[in-house]
């Protein structure tokens, strides 16, 4: 069902239309994914951790969204509950309209292959393969034949002008070279949507920029939907909308996350807690767990 | 992955860290070869009887002997004197054979089923002589007629011909005077033969065959009309009252009986105080023999390839470890749990095959050379003994059997590789 129901939005060109950004309550089914009330903890017992809170969001199709948030915020478990890596204890997750928890193992595969594309921080590149190898694997998992998975791991390569470098093996490049193969990876499916865990964590000012505007461009270009997980502010500027996460909720004060403080002191914590909860209705939910918010803000900084 | 894309990347993958998986390979090898080596020992030895004794052909003979009654001296002393009974010298010492006497052939040859009843006649020739080249020493072997002969040159014995025909063994040959195996067929040699009262007598007959020297019973075949004549020179002067026995008797049995058949004659025989045994039941026996040895020697193979099957758990369980990322990439990326567990379970079947591959090709080049070195020193005395024999069809099954063994041992690593949880994975550092 979801698969032939995909196709068709495909091939009808409506990846994106206004009406669905503007009103995403009307027309949920348009939304790629949409997050509903997500909670999510590690461990058991005294090791428990709670991870997410209930997060709700809603992702249209052919948006950049950043999901902001410092370590241990949630924002890279909240990317892997909505990339199908991981199922949510709690909340609904909707692909395509399709609750998550009713795919079938063989259509969340295909979904992972076919309609996600990754780029991680550490790249996860076989170092000893070589970049065309790196590139098609998507398309070798997908059972692709040996010619066109050449052509279009080169066609990707061409795109991120690396095609020069495809028999070069993935441990002789530099970081740049690295991370635009792992784009090159990630495009090479034509996916719907790449999930970036902090695409330029590991690459220097010059070079990160680059890789910004490459994902920038496949988002506007490509009408890729982007969905980047940072703790750099700068890009999440950058993208059309900000999803900002503190300690497993989201944290309505984006203007203190856009803005830092030049020193975040722990003093200066319990006085925006407040604030919070006119804001954001989710957070109505757990009135009881405010007051234990701020000293484990102040124990995590 | 499509099917051809998870053998190459499997094969890949066994390449990636060639130390350990060569010395997988070495533990597999040691196995394998092992296997093969016993397998092959096995296959020479089980074709050079066959070669000597069940190549027979004569699979439609039955050799009968009198039913010794061992056990009734053994409780109840001595047996009654039977003053008639007929004795035969010859045997083993400290076993006495209960001659088969002429009331006994009738009773034989009474039995439905049997044909061509013939009494083997013991004839003691005194010497073999060629071309006045000296006279030699002449051991009978007295189942010549019984059994085909593994020929060096010329024909078998032929057992109705009314002329005096001799099987020569190759280790008479050079005594005689013959050049070799070829220049003997068709000559003509005298036997020499003492009757009863001592008077020498001479025969002389044609060679038609000469037979390679056998593990069981060396000697010169007589064909049926030379043995009655020396029979009958022997007997010359013999007391006509004394009764006269044979050592045992054979007879044919239709060539196309079923066992139940055999069974049926041979327990009719059985019944009347004779024991009965064709080709097979005798060569059977030496087989298990054989057998039993291969088969100790196969278990210590198999011991090695268990062994080895533990080294692969372990070179796969370090290899899921080490590729803990790649694999959570891969399943991240809509690999299945499936595909990944064939992937890792091609792998060590690879290393399987790998590793038996090369330790059956090394055993077979290493086995000829010593099998044909001893075959031309110290068997030089058994011509047509290959102590190691390479058959393909054992090959092709001790491979797969190490295949299936490499399988097995690596269910345990390639399903750790499929159950991995891709976020826990990718964590992973």
């Amino acid at each position: 069902m979801l698969p032939q129901s995909y196709r068709v939005a495909e091939k009808g060109g409506a990846l994106v239309s206004e009406p669905v950004l503007m009103a995403p309550n009307v027309l949920v089914a348009q939304n790629v994914l949409v997050a509903q009330n997500i909670h999510k903890s590690y461990g058991h017992g005294a090791s428990r951790f709670d991870a997410l809170k209930g997060v709700s969001l809603e992702i249209a199709a052919g948006e950049s969204i950043a999901i902001v948030g410092k370590s241990g915020s949630g924002k890279s478990t909240l990317m892997h509950l909505l990339a199908l890596l991981d199922d949510p204890d709690e909340g609904v997750l909707l692909v395509e309209g399709t609750d998550a928890k009713k795919l079938k193992d063989s259509a969340l595969n295909r979904i992972r292959n076919e309609d996600f594309g990754f780029v991680f921080q550490q790249f996860f590149l076989t170092p000893n393969a070589t970049v065309l190898e790196n590139v098609i694997l998507p398309l070798k998992i997908a059972g692709v034949g040996p010619k066109e998975r050449k052509e279009r791991g080169m066609a990707a390569l061409e795109q991120l002008e690396l095609a020069d470098k495809a028999k070069n093996k993935a441990i002789n490049l530099s970081g740049g070279q690295k991370q635009r193969v792992v784009i090159a990876r990630a495009l090479v499916n034509n996916p719907k949507v790449i999930f970036a865990d902090e695409p330029t964590g590991n690459l220097d000012t010059a070079t990160g920029r680059l890789v910004e505007d490459i994902l920038f461009a496949l988002n506007r270009d490509n009408k890729i939907t982007l969905v980047i997980v940072t703790h750099d502010v700068e890009l999440a500027e950058r993208c059309d909308r900000q999803l900002f996460l503190r300690d497993g909720m989201e944290d309505a004060q984006q203007e203190e996350l856009l803005h830092p403080r030049p020193l975040e002191r722990p003093a200066q914590a319990p006085a925006q807690a407040p604030a919070q909860t006119p804001q954001s209705p989710p957070m109505q939910q757990q009135p009881p767990e405010h007051p234990q918010n701020p000293p484990q803000q102040g124990a995590a900084s | 992955m499509n099917p051809l894309d998870l053998v190459r990347t499997a094969i890949g993958n066994s390449f990636r860290s060639k130390l350990r998986t060569g010395l997988t390979v070495v533990a597999i090898f040691i196995g394998a070869f092992t296997l093969t080596i016993t397998s092959a020992i096995g296959t020479g030895i089980s074709n050079y009887i066959n070669a000597q004794v069940a190549s027979i052909g004569a699979a439609d003979v039955l050799s009968i002997t009198k039913t010794t009654d061992a056990s009734a001296t053994a409780t109840s002393g001595p047996a009654k004197y039977d003053p008639t009974q007929a004795t035969v010298n010859g045997g083993p010492p400290g076993v006495s054979i209960k001659p088969i006497t002429a009331s006994d052939l009738t009773v034989i040859k009474a039995t439905p089923g049997l044909s061509n009843v013939n009494p083997i006649t013991r004839v003691t020739p005194t010497f073999i002589e060629y071309a006045n080249n000296g006279k030699y020493v002449i051991t009978v072997n007295p189942a010549a007629t019984l059994t085909k002969a593994d020929l060096a040159a010329g024909a078998q014995l032929s057992e109705n011909s009314t002329q005096n025909e001799v099987m020569l063994p190759t280790s008479y040959l050079s005594n005689l005077g013959f050049a070799n195996a070829q220049a003997a067929v068709g000559q003509t040699v005298t036997i020499g033969i003492n009757d009863y009262q001592g008077v020498a007598h001479e025969v002389t007959a044609t060679v038609v065959g000469v037979q390679n020297e056998t593990l069981l019973g060396t000697g010169v075949g007589l064909n049926q009309n030379l043995t009655t004549e020396l029979s009958t020179l022997q007997s010359v002067g013999r007391p006509a009252g004394l009764p006269l026995g044979y050592p045992l008797a054979t007879a044919r049995i239709a060539a196309d009986s079923t066992p139940a058949q055999i069974d049926t004659i041979k327990k009719d025989l059985a019944d009347q105080g004779f024991t009965a045994s064709t080709v097979a039941d005798q060569i059977g026996s030496f087989e298990t023999v054989i057998n039993g040895i291969i088969g100790v020697l196969n278990a210590f193979a198999v011991i090695a390839l268990i062994a080895a099957g533990f080294g692969i758990i372990n070179t796969l369980l370090m290899s899921v470890q080490e590729r803990t990322r790649e694999i959570g990439l891969m399943k991240a990326m809509g690999m299945s749990g499936g595909k990944v567990y064939a992937l890792f379970s091609m792998e060590a079947v690879f290393i399987g095959f790998l590793g038996s591959a090369i330790g059956a090709l090394v055993a077979i080049v290493l086995g000829t050379v010593v099998s044909s070195a001893l075959s031309n020193t110290v068997l030089s005395g058994l011509p047509g003994l290959h102590v190691m024999q390479f058959a393909p069809a054992s090959i092709v099954i001790i491979i797969l059997v190490v295949m299936l063994i490499a399988f097995l041992a690596g269910t345990l690593p390639a399903r750790r590789a499929a159950r991995q949880n891709p976020i826990d994975a990718l964590r992973y550092e």
